[in-house]
This record gives structure tokens, sequence and C-alpha cells, in this order.
């Protein structure tokens, strides 16, 4: 600066210039090692975590997702397979602008609001190279057009999975009940590794119960993918298991059989191979079609299904809880038969109506209105018939609690054990039952509504079943079983080594009884005996679903259609060798001989005409 | 003048010797330039994704530029010296017109389209401005009196004005580096050091509050704290330290590196290159290539240190310690030292204008070390 110096010393400048250099150098050197240690920080002291970082980067597990187990009847037809769909899918890390591509094919095809909110619910609980599904079951033509497009979707794909298929539809909704999507409730519980391969998961039904078996072991690919997610090559893999199929009962004949017979009622029917305690049927109507909610039911349909009076989707053959009427007759006169408080030769007078001492309002008969059954009437002629006086009369002597015990023993009053969700257990009333479940003492009067299978009393369509079977059965109590074999692979009977301590002969008096209900020309059921091929064993019953104050008449034209008596009816055959058991229900369908047993006897007809052995039944 | 001079070097009878000396060509230079660039090509073909296509390309660059540095040698230093002033208007000219007809990719103008190539002006300003202030100083007092620096530092901070607008920020701290170099290394004095220093201190948070531009800011964030968006900024470094840190000792082998070809790595061919280099051939290539380079920085302080003229002294000089600062901006921003900033790896990265710039340096250099032999 105050340099004036005019002469250039060159040796000085050189100086200079070399002083420079070296301390140029020093900082250089620091600095070069700087890096250097920077470098071996890396490379060598962090190797380890940056190996695992440029490994996770780069290999992605992903599921491979097995294929749930079919279910066939026990003829090998299939009701649920799976199938192929196509649905819409997204991967986060490789769309650009989300919103951007959701506007782009909401353009090209139809995506609903609700489409949107539910992906991007999904989304969150997906990781950014995953796929997420936006839409299910693309239709051909969507298909064509995302294909044409999809240039400028990057992001999107249309994928191909299996998707869950009844091909029956409707006609088994309520015993195999249907797949659906994981929702956020059991997200929560499942085991999220096993669910990694699939988004649906039992519902209701079968699918439900055998769920564990069904579902199958999920598998993996360890896969080597670029920044963009795509994949290069596949470093290893396990194959997924396929779950387990099942073979039900199930009969698809005879499913069909009563379900075409059915389904302009409500009503319930299940009918029980005797001798296993295997459903061969089990329908209620209204039914639905399982295949709308596999990949989520619209809001449209899922109201329809809601909000209709006839309430389609309650399973009213093990959940439906009705009065039975006169169906638990036969078990309660062997009850009294083997209780010793009445006889085979043990006869009433029926006038049409009982007095039980110290009440002044009289019980009547069904038939009160044409004098009653008359007089010497048997137990067999108040099967036959269905007197309603003879089990008033002999339900005082026998007393609820006998009653309740045995009828148990039946399967009434508490759930059958049948392998699938959501079963009720109807009322078999006690005395010990009347006072914890209402607080009050037990009156003579509510035996004398329960001898014929009402006040109090409930049970499901499936309990009339079960309570068939026993009768059929001799007293063999067989819980009663949907599945039939696993893989191929019989399950062992579930029998159980109880048997309803009823003596013999008893038996056989109710078996002729309950024979001549449909095969007498006085019994109840007659109009069904019309060229029948084979012994049946019935029982028809009312329910009333509007108690009718004794006074008054049941006048069906004075009260709305959905108030009219419950249908009900039991049966089984051949009375000689019992291989099948029905119970039935046609809600006010009025007369369990008109709605309810014409049913039966098709199904038992159906039945029948596959048991070659059986076709040989005597009259 | 010029073109006498390298009549009367071809007309000098004499062996191969003269031949050589005749081509003005430092050998050991050369060697060391050709090993970098073999190298280069190798590293360029695996981060390429192992096409040929960049490959080609640099070949070409790299040919032109041993063309380049040849012609260039040819000149004696005196030459560049009068040379330089020349050189560096039209560098200004032609930075001042990338701010009005460049070519913008990704928002920044930096580019001149000259129709068959693009040209980045900023990038020649590198051997430009030490050019410039080495014949300004040499022309004058040593060590350079405060009327010097004053307008030496005026024609560092012109260009430097001129690149940050484009804006880059990092070419421009980098052409200011090269300019600085000159003036220390002709003894500015340590009073002026010390205030310079304290000056760009004091600079530094009006830099950050009206130079940078909230990108360049965000990767100075990013540096401190690259987790914090892992996709977004964080990406280039999160990824480029894990290429190198899994290189470990040896590496994963020649196009063997998953970060690089499974396109984790991003710019992996020109900027982040050194990353592909230590994840592939590990911390032993690493290495190598740092010994090279100090084979290189080292063979040009030779060159200036023998020069026999002053701005020979100050060109070499300054030329061989911005080719550190270029390694060492490089290295540090690939590794997560700096911030990332625009700044190839000197001869490894793919890229021609670069490649040219420095082969233009270094055929200064080699008229540097030809005149000193032929005195």
């Amino acid at each position: 600066m105050n340099d004036d110096s005019t002469f250039i010393d060159l040796t000085r400048q050189h100086q200079i210039f070399v002083s420079r250099v070296i301390i140029a150098c020093i900082v250089a050197i620091v600095m070069g090692i700087v890096i250097v240690a920077r470098y071996f920080d890396l490379q060598i002291t962090r190797h380890q975590d940056f190996v695992t970082q440029a490994d996770n980067n780069r290999v992605h597990m992903r599921p491979a997702s097995p294929s749930r187990g079919l279910i066939y009847d026990r003829n090998g037809n299939l009701l649920a397979d799976n199938r192929p769909t196509y649905n819409l899918t997204i991967v986060r890390e490789r769309s650009q602008d989300m919103e951007q591509l959701l506007v782009d094919l909401n353009g090209l095809i139809d995506i609903s609001d609700n489409d949107i909110t539910q992906f991007k619910k999904r989304l969150k609980r997906r990781k950014p190279y995953e796929n997420t599904a936006l839409k299910y079951n693309l239709s051909e033509r969507e298909r064509s057009i995302l294909a044409v497009n999809s240039f400028r979707l990057a992001g999107a794909e249309v994928s191909a999975r299996l998707t869950r298929h009844y091909p029956s539809g409707e006609l088994f909704a309520h015993v195999i009940g249907y797949v659906g999507r994981i929702n956020e409730e059991e997200s929560q519980t499942i085991d999220t590794i096993r669910y990694s391969g699939t988004d649906s998961i039992g519902k209701i039904g079968i699918e439900k119960h055998y769920e564990d078996s069904l579902l199958g072991q999920v598998g993996n690919e360890h896969v080597e993918t670029n920044a963009r997610g795509r994949v290069m090559r596949v470093l290893s893999k396990v194959d997924p298991l396929a779950g387990d199929s099942l073979t039900l009962h199930l009969d698809r004949r005879l499913q069909a059989t009563a379900h075409a017979a059915l389904k302009d009622h409500r009503a319930a029917l299940v009918a029980i191979e005797v001798k296993s305690g295997g459903i061969l049927a089990m329908v209620s109507t209204p039914s639905y079609d399982p295949n709308l909610f596999v990949s989520g039911i619209s809001q449209v349909n899922y109201s329809a299904l809601v909000q209709s009076e006839d309430r389609p989707l309650f399973n009213r053959a093990i959940r439906g809880q009705y009065p039975p009427g006169s169906t638990i007759k036969p078990i309660f006169g062997l009850i009294g038969l083997q209780n010793e408080d009445i006889s085979a030769e043990h006869t009433i007078d029926d006038p049409g109506y009982f007095y039980m001492d110290g009440v002044e309002r009289p019980w009547r008969d069904h038939n009160s209105k044409r004098g009653g059954h008359g007089k010497n009437v048997d137990l067999a002629e108040a099967i036959i018939e269905s007197c309603d006086v003879y089990f008033y009369t002999m339900s005082v002597d026998t007393g609820i609690d006998v009653l309740a015990d045995y009828s148990q023993q039946f399967g009434l009053g508490r759930i059958t054990g049948l392998d699938i969700p959501g079963e009720q257990s109807g009322i078999m009333p006690s005395k010990e039952w009347k006072r914890q479940a209402r607080g009050q003492p037990w009156f003579n009067g509510d035996t004398i509504n329960a001898s014929i299978g009402q006040g109090f009393m409930l049970a499901t369509p499936l309990q009339l079943a079960v309570m068939s079977a026993r009768l059929a059965s001799r007293g063999k109590v067989l819980e009663p079983r949907l599945v039939k074999a696993r893989n191929g692979v019989e399950k062992p009977p579930t029998e159980q080594s109880a048997v309803i301590d009823i003596d013999s002969e008893h038996w056989d008096y109710m078996h002729r009884a309950m024979r001549d209900v449909v095969h007498s020309p006085r019994g109840t059921a007659n109009r069904i005996r019309k060229d029948i091929g084979y012994n049946m064993a019935g029982k028809t019953g009312t329910a009333q679903v509007i108690s009718i104050s004794a006074d008054d008449e049941y006048d069906r034209d004075k009260i709305n259609q959905r108030q009219w008596d419950h249908a009900l009816f039991i049966a089984f055959a051949p009375v000689e060798d019992p291989q099948i058991a029905i119970g039935l229900i046609v809600e006010n369908g009025e007369h369990g001989s008109s709605t309810a047993a014409p049913v039966a006897r098709l199904v038992i007809d159906e039945f029948m005409k596959n048991q070659p052995d059986q076709q040989l039944g005597q009259r | 003048m010029h073109k006498n001079d390298f009549v009367r070097q071809l007309q000098t009878p004499g062996g191969s010797m003269k031949i050589r000396q005749a081509l003005n060509l430092d050998y050991m230079l050369t060697g060391i330039l050709i090993t970098l660039c073999a190298i280069s090509l190798l590293v360029i073909y695996s981060a390429g994704g192992q096409s040929t296509l960049y490959v080609k390309r640099q070949l070409v660059f790299i040919l032109a530029g041993f063309v380049v540095m040849g012609l260039v040698a040819q000149f004696p230093p005196r030459v560049w010296e009068r040379w330089a002033f020349l050189l560096y208007i039209a560098g200004i000219a032609s930075l001042a017109a990338v701010l009005f007809v460049g070519v913008e990719i990704n928002g920044a103008q930096r580019w001149l389209n000259l129709g068959f190539t693009r040209l980045q002006p900023s990038e020649f300003m590198k051997i430009c401005v030490p050019l410039m202030i080495a014949s300004y100083i040499a022309k004058n007092a040593i060590p350079p009196t405060f009327k010097h620096v004053v307008l030496a530092v005026l024609l560092i901070f012109l260009p430097v004005f001129l690149v940050i607008q484009q804006p880059d920020l990092g070419t421009a701290i980098l052409i200011c580096a090269s300019g600085f170099f000159v003036l220390f290394l002709a003894g500015l004095k340590r009073s002026y050091l010390i205030s310079a220093f304290v000056l760009a201190l004091a600079a530094l948070p009006s830099l950050w509050f009206f130079v940078m531009r909230d990108y360049q800011k965000q990767r100075v964030l990013t540096l401190l704290n690259p987790q914090q968006d892992k996709l977004g900024a964080g990406w280039n470094i999160i990824q480029s330290t894990t290429a190198i840190g899994s290189g470990g000792w040896s590496g994963k082998g020649w196009t063997k590196g998953t970060q690089s070809q499974l396109n984790f790595l991003p710019e992996s061919h020109t900027d982040f290159i050194i990353a592909v280099l230590a994840e592939e051939f590990g911390l032993v290539g690493v290495l190598a290539l740092c010994g090279l380079y100090l084979l290189l920085i080292g063979r040009c302080l030779f060159i200036g240190l023998n020069a026999t003229s002053m701005f020979g002294r100050l060109i070499a000089g300054s030329i061989a310690f911005t080719l550190f600062i270029f390694i060492f901006v490089n290295l540090s921003m690939v590794s997560g030292i700096l911030p990332v900033v625009g700044a190839p790896l000197p001869l490894i990265s793919y890229g021609g204008t670069a490649l040219m710039t420095l082969f233009v340096g270094f055929g200064i250099l080699m008229s540097v070390a030809g005149d000193s032999k032929k005195r």
C-alpha cells in the first residue's frame, strides 16, 4: 500500500511467491485431510450402516397373495371361488402429482368421491412404493381406456388380482357369508404380515368362521427396484400357500329347492343330515347377492338392503327367534311319557278350552270354534290333530322345570354350536329363567302357555331342525355342522356321546304319531301325503305374532298381513331309518300345514330322489 | 509475432527431444491428464447406465481438449498475458449476453445456444479471470499496491456479479476464488487478507438475506439436516453419502454399484460422479484418484515455481490452487460437508465446457513450462 519502491527485486518477488505457495499448500493439505477423513468415515467407519441403507433402498419385500380356499358343497359344486378382476392402483412414489393424477383419471373413467375418500384412507396405511387400489372391478372398456392413456398416467396402473366370487349369488349368502375389504377396526386386530397379500377378510358366515383356514399363507418376493420403484429382478421368493378348501355338508340341489319354494316369503329352512348332524340346506329368505360386498358395496345398494322391510341381510335361520308353537308338542309328549305324567293309554276330554284351578279365564284350543277335539283324546291324537288342551293338562302335571331340562337336551334355549357366527339362543323358559330375566315368579299359566310353544318360548329355525333331528335319531345329541371336509379330508364327526334318556317304546310311539301327522287322513299335514313315496314324520305349528285376548277370535282380515301367524313345520324321513330332518318357518304364513309343510315335502322329495337305498321306504 | 515464434521453434534442428520441445508439451502433465481422462471414461460408462452415449461424447470432448491444449501451449506466456484483457472482455460480454438471450434450464439461465452446442460462459470465466488478474498484477508492482488491489477486486467482482444473476452461486464463488488466488500468490499483504476475511464474514448475513435464493438457502439447511426432507431436498445428499459409504474399502466393482445403477444417485455422470467411483471402487479408488490429483497439482506448482516470468508464476500457481478448490468443493459437496452447488469434478465429470476450460488452463501451464525450459 505504501510500498513506493520502484525497484522490483526479482528474488524478493520469487520469495514472496514461494512463501505464499507454501502457506496455500499447508492450508490445502489440511483441507485434503478433511476430505480424506470424511471419505474414510463414510466408507470405513460407517460402511455397514450405508450398506444396510443401500440395500433398504433397492431391496423391497413384496407380499405374494395366497389364493383363498375354495368352498364346495357335498357334491363338489363350487360355492365360492376366486376370479381375476382388474383394479386401478396407484403407486404413491411414482406419481408426480397425486391430485392432478386423480383429476386426470376421473376425466377418463368414472371415479366416485367415495372411491377417492376410501383410496386416501388406504393410502395412509401403505408404503410409498406399494400400490394402493383406487377403483375395483374395472370393466373391459375402462381397462382399454386406461391402457391407451397409460403414457400420461405415471404412477397409475391396472393390476389383476384374484377376487372372491360366489357363483350361486344369493343362494348361499346366509350360510357362506362373504368377504369384504378389511376395515379400520379389523386392521387394528389382524396380523398385518399374514394379511399383507390381501385386503379382504371374511365378514360373516363360513367366510368369517373359517377365516383362519381359508386365508392361506402369504408368500413373499424380495425384489430389487430402481429409484422409480420399478422391479429390476427377483432376488428370492417364497411361494404363497393357498388356503384350505372346504367341503360343506350342504347340498346345492336341496338349497336351491328350498330357496325357490321360499323366495317369495320371509322364511327360513334348515335341513340336517340325521346321522352326521351335517347341515344339508340352510335358507333364509329374502336373501341378497354376496358378490356386492366383495369389493365394497355402493351406498345405494347398501341402503336398499338395510332399509328393506323384509330385512334381507337378516339371517332368519340362525338369528330369527320365533315361538315354536305346536312343533314343540312331540318332545313335550315324549317328556310326559318318560316322566310318567301320561301314558300311551291316557286320554282327556277336550271341549275346546281348558280351565285351570283358580283362574277364570280359559285357555282355548286352536279349534275351539268347532268344539274341540272331543272325548277320549290320547297322545297320538293330540299330536296328529294337534290338540292343545291335552298339553295344557299334561304340562301342569309335568311342570316347567322338567320340560325345560329335557327341551334343552333337544337343543332349545341355547346355541346349538353351529360353525358360523351370530347364532341366537332362543328362550326355553324355566322358573329360574323367569326370575332372572323378568324378576317375576313363575305361574302355572306360564307353563300352560309354554306347553304349546307360546308364551316366553322362542326358538330359531336351526333349533327346530336340531330338535327334529334329535327326535329322528331317537335322542342322539349331535352338534350341527356345516363343514364336512377340509382339503378333502373328512373331519371326524363331532358325535357327542350324550343320548337323551327316553325309553325306546316312547320313541316308537312318537315316530308313529308324527308319521300319521302326514300320512293319516286326520293328520294336520295330510295335504302333503299325496303320491309320497316314503314315510315322512312331521309336526305342524302356528305361532301367534300378536296376542289375541281369550274372548277375541283370530280374524285375518282384521289384522295387518305382517301380523298374521307364522307357519312352522318340522319333519324327518324316512321314518324307519331317518336320514333327513327339517325345521322351517314361514313368517306370517298362517298355517304350518298349508304354507310350511309343502316346502318340507319338496325338499325331502329332492333329498330322497338321490337316496337309492331309501326309495324303497314302505308305506 | 507469435506466429514467428512457432515457426522458429519448428525450424530448430535436433532429435526427438527437439520435436518435444518444439511441440511444447509437458509430458508428465500430459501423462497424468490421459490417465485421469481414461478413468473419467470408465466411470462415465458405468454411471451412464453402461451406455456408450456419454462415453463417446466425452471422448470427443477429451480429444478436442487435447487439441486445444496443444494449440494453446504453442503460444508463449507473454501472448496470453497480452491477450488476457481481450479474453476477459469477451467473457464479460458473453456473460451479459447470457442474461439477455441465454437458454434457461431448470430455472437457471446459464447457457448460450450456439446452434450446434450450448456454451456455458461462466465456465470460461474460471480461466479468464485469473488470466486477467495475473496479467494485470504482473504488469504492476509486486506485492500489489492498494490501488491495484482495489481495481483487481473490481475486475473479479464484475463477472462474479453477473454469474450470481443467472443464478449460479457455486460457479461465482469458484470464479471469485480463482481470481483471489492470483492476488494471494502475488503477495497480498496480510492486513488486506485479514480485512478481506473479516469483510467476507460480515458479508455472509447479507449474502443470506439479499443474494441467496430460497433454493440455495434450502441446500444449506439440507446440509445441516438431510433427513428432514428425505424425498425432496435431502434426497441427493442422502443417496450420495449412501453410495459412498456402501462402497467400503474396495467397492462393489465396476458397473456393480447399486446406488448408481438403479438410479438412486442423481446427476451420477456429472456433478456426483465421485459417488459412483467411491461406490464401485471404494476408498482405494478415491485415494488413487486423490493421488493422481496430487500429482497433477504438484506438477502445476512445479511449473509455477520454475516459471521465469511473474505472470507465468501467478497463472500457474493460481491454476493449481483453483484446481484444488474445484476438487475440494466437489468432493465436499458430494460427501455432505458443503452445500450442494453446481460444481463438476475436474477432468472426471461429464461435460464439455468445463473440460475445455481446464484444457485451456493446462495449455497455458505448458506454455509457461515451455517458456522456462527454453531460457
